[in-house]
């Protein structure tokens, strides 16, 4: 019993940062209908914007997280600037095409800069507390603290302020938005940049959490968090936060009574059996366009 | 500015979807305080015309609005400078509530007086929203909810409204009450630029109209007019 509870704290902290992810492809999908593959790769950006804060500038953990978000918000509007936006109009599959060439350019721009993968210093002091046999980290303490706290801000953006109220009518018709006198837009882009820095931020909690990135680190947690994000519902807020602790859960367990080489065999059967039963996410109901 | 010049001034104005036109070359305007109508059957290029207009589709020609080109204007600019269209088939966000309908709409107010007085205004016109001003838009009637959209419409203050087909797939009745709105709305000063398919309607609140037939106007004169005209009867008044 201890020994699952033990677990579970763990599966917290994984399913945060795949949280956080999904969040960024979730709201894309929402409204651009689009999935934005080059998301992963933000991720590692945010990575990388932390190794060089803490390792050149050693600035303190708060100025690096907000740095990494900062930088990934402008890089995720900036995406969208160039590559997406003059693919508004064409169909999905070029968007889709395009996204994952980002991706790639941004695993070998980052390639280039740093072609070794690079050990991220302490960005904070761990320490660890027994509470009645469990062992909790204040690390593991902070990346749920943070991923939960940035969680709560974009849902408080989504649901309780103009620009929200926008987003949530992009995602039923756009051009009725653009004639209530909205710069959709800047509306698109401010969502771009709110996914990227949420991605951002993962890339630093999983740096405090794992202190190594390198240039493909985005590669399969990206994977793995769309799968969230799918699970949970694609375009559905609630439904990325969701599946992201739904994935952290299943991958944690099976890794603590299986051995570790079968983790993600086991967990994406298990992801593809249930969406056989739910083809539309936990959350999700049918739509008329998929990519 | 003058009050005989003309608030929007169409010139040679063309519409084409993949090369193929459905707006041929039409002219026509609109001086402040009328109500302008355009009659035509299905496909006659009716809402083309007004999406050119909002700058939601690409146009030739020569849109001038308030004396300036429309040319190269960005959507939500077009309904900053006075130009507020409620589109065919209503556009309702049906996931919303009729109050957050209301509050997307109310993004170009430029203060909250000017809102609160948009919102008055509104709910006087349609006490029946204010009572479900909670409920899910998409549950709402046809009538509310082109009640919904007008009001919509009427948060940015419009000097321009465009109206695509407002009696579309509603009942005799409710045409009626829709219709008498949209003269006081007239009357308070706004200029209408209407789009009907339901000619007998449009005709009567216009003062000047315009019958569209595959994409170029074939007939104008006052709504009266057009109303008596032999051929106008045959082909939209149904004898
Ligand atoms: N998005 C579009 N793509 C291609 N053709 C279109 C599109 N919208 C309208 N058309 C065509 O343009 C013509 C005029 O359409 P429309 O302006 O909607 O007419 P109306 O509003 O008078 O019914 C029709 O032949 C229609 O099929
Ligand atoms: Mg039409």
């Amino acid at each position: 019993m201890l020994y699952v509870l033990q677990q579970t704290l763990n599966a917290l902290q994984l399913g945060s940062i795949y949280a956080l992810i999904a969040l960024g492809y979730t709201l894309v999908y929402s409204i651009l209908r689009m999935i934005n593959f080059a998301h992963g790769d933000i991720f590692m950006v945010g990575g990388f914007v932390c190794f060089a804060a803490a390792t050149y500038l050693q600035l303190p953990f708060a100025v690096t997280l907000l740095l990494a978000m900062g930088c990934t918000a402008i890089l995720g509007a900036g995406l969208e600037r160039l590559a997406y936006r003059p693919l508004r109009d064409a169909p999905r599959v070029s968007a889709v095409i395009t996204a994952l060439g980002c991706g790639i350019f941004l695993e070998h721009f980052v390639l280039w800069l740093s072609p070794y993968p690079q050990h991220v210093p302490a960005l904070l002091q761990n320490q660890t507390w027994s509470l009645g046999g469990l062992s909790v980290s204040s690390i593991q303490t902070a990346i749920v603290a943070i991923a939960v706290a940035l969680m709560l801000v974009l849902d408080f953006i989504v649901q309780r302020t103009m620009l929200g109220l926008a987003m949530r009518g992009i995602s039923m018709d756009m051009k009725a938005v653009a004639l209530m006198g909205v710069p959709v837009d800047l509306v698109i882009s401010s969502t771009f940049a709110f996914g990227a820095a949420l991605g951002g931020a993962a890339g630093v909690l999983y740096s405090l959490a794992y202190p190594v990135v390198d240039p493909y680190m985005g590669v399969l947690m990206g994977w793995k968090a769309f799968i969230a994000a799918v699970l949970g519902g694609i375009g559905h807020i609630r439904g990325a936060v969701l599946g992201g602790f739904l994935l952290g859960a299943v991958e944690i367990l099976v890794t603590a009574f299986l051995p570790s080489t079968y983790r993600d065999l086991t967990v994406f059967t298990l992801l593809l059996m249930l969406l056989i039963v739910r083809p539309h996410g936990i959350l999700g109901r049918p739509t008329l366009q998929k990519v | 500015m003058n009050a005989a010049e003309p608030m929007l001034s169409i010139q040679g104005l063309t519409v084409s979807y993949d090369g193929i036109a459905a707006v041929k070359g039409i002219s026509f305007d609109a001086l402040p305080g009328e109500i302008v109508a355009i009659v035509g059957a299905n496909g006659a290029g009716k809402t083309s015309t007004l999406r050119a207009i909002s700058g939601l589709t690409p146009w030739g020609g020569s849109i001038v609005y308030q004396g300036e080109s429309l040319r190269g204007v960005a959507v939500h600019q077009i309904v900053e400078r006075g130009i507020a269209h409620v589109p065919e088939g209503r556009a309702i966000f049906g996931d919303f509530t009729v109050m957050e309908n209301l509050r997307l709409a109310s993004w170009v107010c430029r203060s909250r007086p000017v809102l609160w007085q948009a919102m008055e205004r509104v709910f006087t016109l349609f006490p029946r929203l204010k009572d479900r001003r909670e409920q899910s838009a998409g549950t709402l009637s046809g009538g509310e909810q082109q009640m919904l959209a007008l009001s919509r419409a009427l948060l940015a203050s419009p000097k321009l409204l465009l109206l695509d087909e407002p009696s579309m797939g509603l009942a005799p009745l409710v045409v009626r009450d829709i219709f008498r709105v949209l003269v006081e709305i007239n009357r308070a000063g706004t200029t209408i630029l209407l789009i009907e398919q339901n000619a007998y309607q449009g005709l009567r609140i216009a003062n000047r109209a315009h019958v569209l037939e595959t994409g170029s106007i074939v007939l104008s004169g006052r709504g009266s007019e057009l109303m008596q005209d032999q051929r106008v009867k045959d082909a939209y008044l149904g004898g």
